[in-house]
């Protein structure tokens, strides 16, 4: 029974991960009904930003935690100025197709440079160590990571459902015409917007720097899961995917205990189930 | 007259003519290096596996004797229908003639097939299975760097007998895991220690932090990961998370590289004990390749010992080839002159290939230096100890190996 809610937990701290991928991903397709498979790329740019920032500048993880989201957002504002706005309006594949090749682009220059087993980033001074439990003992970094990511996902949720500049977002998908005749630039929110959901994966990659490698393939192994996860929880919606994150982290993590052959695909199974059952996920709307 | 002159003329040219196609040998070679290329194994081996292979063409000197050596790569993306794919390709198609590195166990046994099939050469580096000169031995393959009964017999019984005699393992699961743990065990066993459980991980997971908690449940005494590259880095570093080694618990890095340390930091690293056969800092031979490898690197890094066994195997199979003066084609034959040769080169030392298909040479135990006592960049290993070649792999009288049957 301890061992259980140690892999409860356990869970939770991937969740975590899991839901600021896919709340950034839910974010971007809400918005601007891009699938962007750049994701992965973007998060695994995060993580090298923190580590160059520490290595080069001597600039902490704190710091990094603001700097690589920003930085990396203003790459991904580029990256929508230059390129994904032509794609406006037409059909998904070609979004598809477009972040994708930019992902396997950026990747093969970071493994060009880098190398695959990747650089290493210790744990912040302040979060080392951990806490005994009682049935487990708990990393006080792992601790930090799921209340940090919490929050962050809860305030994104209020930012786009209960704000003034949420109203307008979401007006803007809706129709952005009638949008426009009230004189608010659609496009620089479009841009803002692919900003923020590319940040949120930025910071992903900061707060898992200290946890796994900094590796030019971390984003990839994770993006197609990430995918999974707004599958199931529908896609474009911001609390859905925030919910089906944390959950999917707890049963990949029951899975690792009692099956651990299949934690690699349970997430899979999942998404075949709900996809036979109601295909358009979870929480999502009919489109 | 004149006609018996010219007729004798042209006889003698005739005579001459197919002496001269008589010493003609066949001097083209065709080498493919397949590996992992850019997933978790790409360090290990991958494109420093190509570059050895071509640093190896260059110093055997054969160009410059005539022959026409060519070196193609391949990505098998740990997968064993790609990478049977490309060996089939590279023999039909291409016409390679030997195939070296192939890292991933199970990548490397299902090439191991076909290459028998072909009757091409396999000098494999990269796999870590003892079952490639056991059980599945062919006569067209050569095992060079490590394998799993050496790393068994090294590693796990110098902590067995440290006085780790509980152990829990962390394997990767396919082929590579299942023999680590298999070999492992027995020496564990025999030493009088006791498993008391295990977990089978995928190949390639990011976090460990499930599998490790039941370790630590567990409370043996040593925790062994039976697992590789990437796999091996994650591990380590998130045992260090969860306080395990603190805790009392020991990790045994059954099968560690030399870039996997480099990943993980000697700050975590630092204490580990793990084995090796090559290292890039062991003396004045392995210091000058190691110096004229890292600055054909991309990112200026140390051969590790799969990619220093590419590169050695190459070299002792030119040997066989210049022996036989040409005709390289006939993949059997070519091996059987290689377990002819003894072995003897500035990486690895003296050594030979038996008749499995194993080669023998020393094997290191090393432990990872502490973050103060590293002097450069790449300074990682202080030397423990050393298991001589013929106390470190499988005894032929304990091989499994068909080919001793005969």
């Amino acid at each position: 029974m301890q061992a259980l809610y140690a892999q409860l937990l356990v869970g939770l701290i991937n969740g975590s991960f899991y839901a600021l991928l896919s709340l950034g991903l839910a974010v971007i397709f809400g918005m601007l009904n891009i699938i962007n498979f750049a994701h992965g790329a973007v998060y695994m740019m995060g993580a090298f930003v923190a580590y160059f920032l520490l290595n080069l500048g001597g600039i902490n993880y704190w710091w990094a935690l603001i700097i690589a989201p920003i930085v990396v957002g203003i790459f991904g504002m580029i990256l929508e100025r230059t390129m994904l706005q032509w794609l406006a309006g037409l059909d998904h594949l070609y979004g598809l197709l477009l972040t994708f090749g930019i992902a396997l682009i950026i990747q093969g220059v970071f493994q060009n440079y880098f190398g695959s087993s990747g650089l290493p980033y210790s744990i912040p001074d302040q979060l080392k160590g951990g806490m005994n439990l009682g049935f487990m003992f708990l990393p006080i970094y792992r601790g930090w990571v799921v209340i940090f990511s919490l929050v962050v996902c809860l305030a994104t949720w209020f930012l786009i459902e209960k704000t003034q500049l949420g109203a307008y977002l979401r007006a803007a998908t809706e129709n952005p015409t009638l949008v426009r005749a009230f004189g608010i630039n659609v496009p620089r929110m479009i841009t803002l917007t692919y900003g923020l959901g590319v940040g949120l994966a930025a910071l992903a990659g900061v707060l898992s720097a200290p946890i796994n490698q900094v590796r030019p393939l971390m984003g990839a192994d994770l993006i197609i899961v990430v995918f999974a996860v707004v599958v199931i929880g529908g896609m474009g919606s911001i609390m859905g995917s925030i919910i089906t994150g944390f959950a999917l982290g707890v049963i990949e993590g029951l899975t690792k205990y009692f099956y651990p052959e299949a934690s690699n695909t349970v997430v899979f199974v999942l998404m075949v189930v709900v996809l036979l059952v109601k295909p358009t996920g979870l929480t999502g709307r009919a489109a | 007259m004149k006609s018996t002159i010219s007729a004798l003329l042209l006889g003698t040219a005739v005579a001459l003519t197919s002496i001269g196609f008589a010493s003609a040998q066949d001097k083209t070679v065709k080498i493919g290096a397949l590996s992992d290329q850019s997933g978790l194994y790409a360090d290990l081996g991958g494109p420093g596996s190509t570059l050895a292979a071509q640093m190896a063409i260059e110093d055997s000197g054969l160009k410059a004797k005539g022959w026409t050596i060519d070196l193609i790569s391949g990505d098998h993306q740990n997968k064993p229908d790609i990478g049977t794919t490309i060996a089939r390709q590279w023999f039909d198609v291409d016409k390679v003639d030997v195939i070296v590195d192939v890292p991933n166990s199970g990548v490397a046994l299902a090439v191991n097939n076909v290459v028998k099939e072909k009757n091409g050469v396999y000098i494999n580096s990269g796999a870590a299975t003892s079952d490639l000169t056991n059980a599945q031995c062919t006569p067209n393959t050569v095992h060079w760097t490590y394998d799993t009964y050496m790393l068994a017999h090294s590693t796990g019984q110098a902590l067995v007998k440290a006085g780790g005699d509980t152990w829990f393992f962390l394997t990767a699961d396919y082929a590579f895991g299942a023999a680590l743990e298999r070999d492992t065990t027995a020496v564990i066993t025999a030493n009088g220690g006791k498993v008391v459980g295990s977990v089978k991980h995928p190949l390639n997971t990011a976090d460990f932090s499930s599998f490790l908690l039941q370790a630590q449940a567990s409370k043996a005494k040593i925790i062994g990961l039976a697992n590789a590259g990437g796999d091996t880095t994650n591990s380590i570093k998130q045992a260090a998370e969860f306080g395990i080694v603190k805790g009392g618990q020991k990790l045994a890095a059954l099968l560690l590289f030399l870039t996997d340390v480099k990943a993980i930091g000697l700050e975590t690293a630092q204490g580990l004990n793990f084995t090796e056969t090559f290292y890039w800092d062991m003396n004045d031979k392995t210091r000058a390749f190691s110096k004229r490898f890292s600055e054909r690197m991309k990112n200026g890094a140390m051969p590790t010992m799969v990619q220093a066994g590419v590169y050695a195997g190459l070299i002792h199979y030119f040997k066989a080839l210049e022996a036989l003066g040409g005709n390289p084609h006939d993949g059997a034959k070519v091996v059987a002159k290689m377990k002819e040769i003894p072995t003897d080169d500035p990486l690895f030392g003296k050594g030979a290939v038996q008749p499995n298909g194993r080669v023998i040479h020393d094997a290191y135990l090393f432990e990872v230096k502490k973050p103060s006592e590293s002097k450069g960049p790449w300074d990682f290993y202080k030397l423990v100890g050393t298991v001589p070649g013929d106390q470190a792999f499988t005894p032929l009288d304990k091989s499994t190996c068909p080919l001793l049957k005969k």
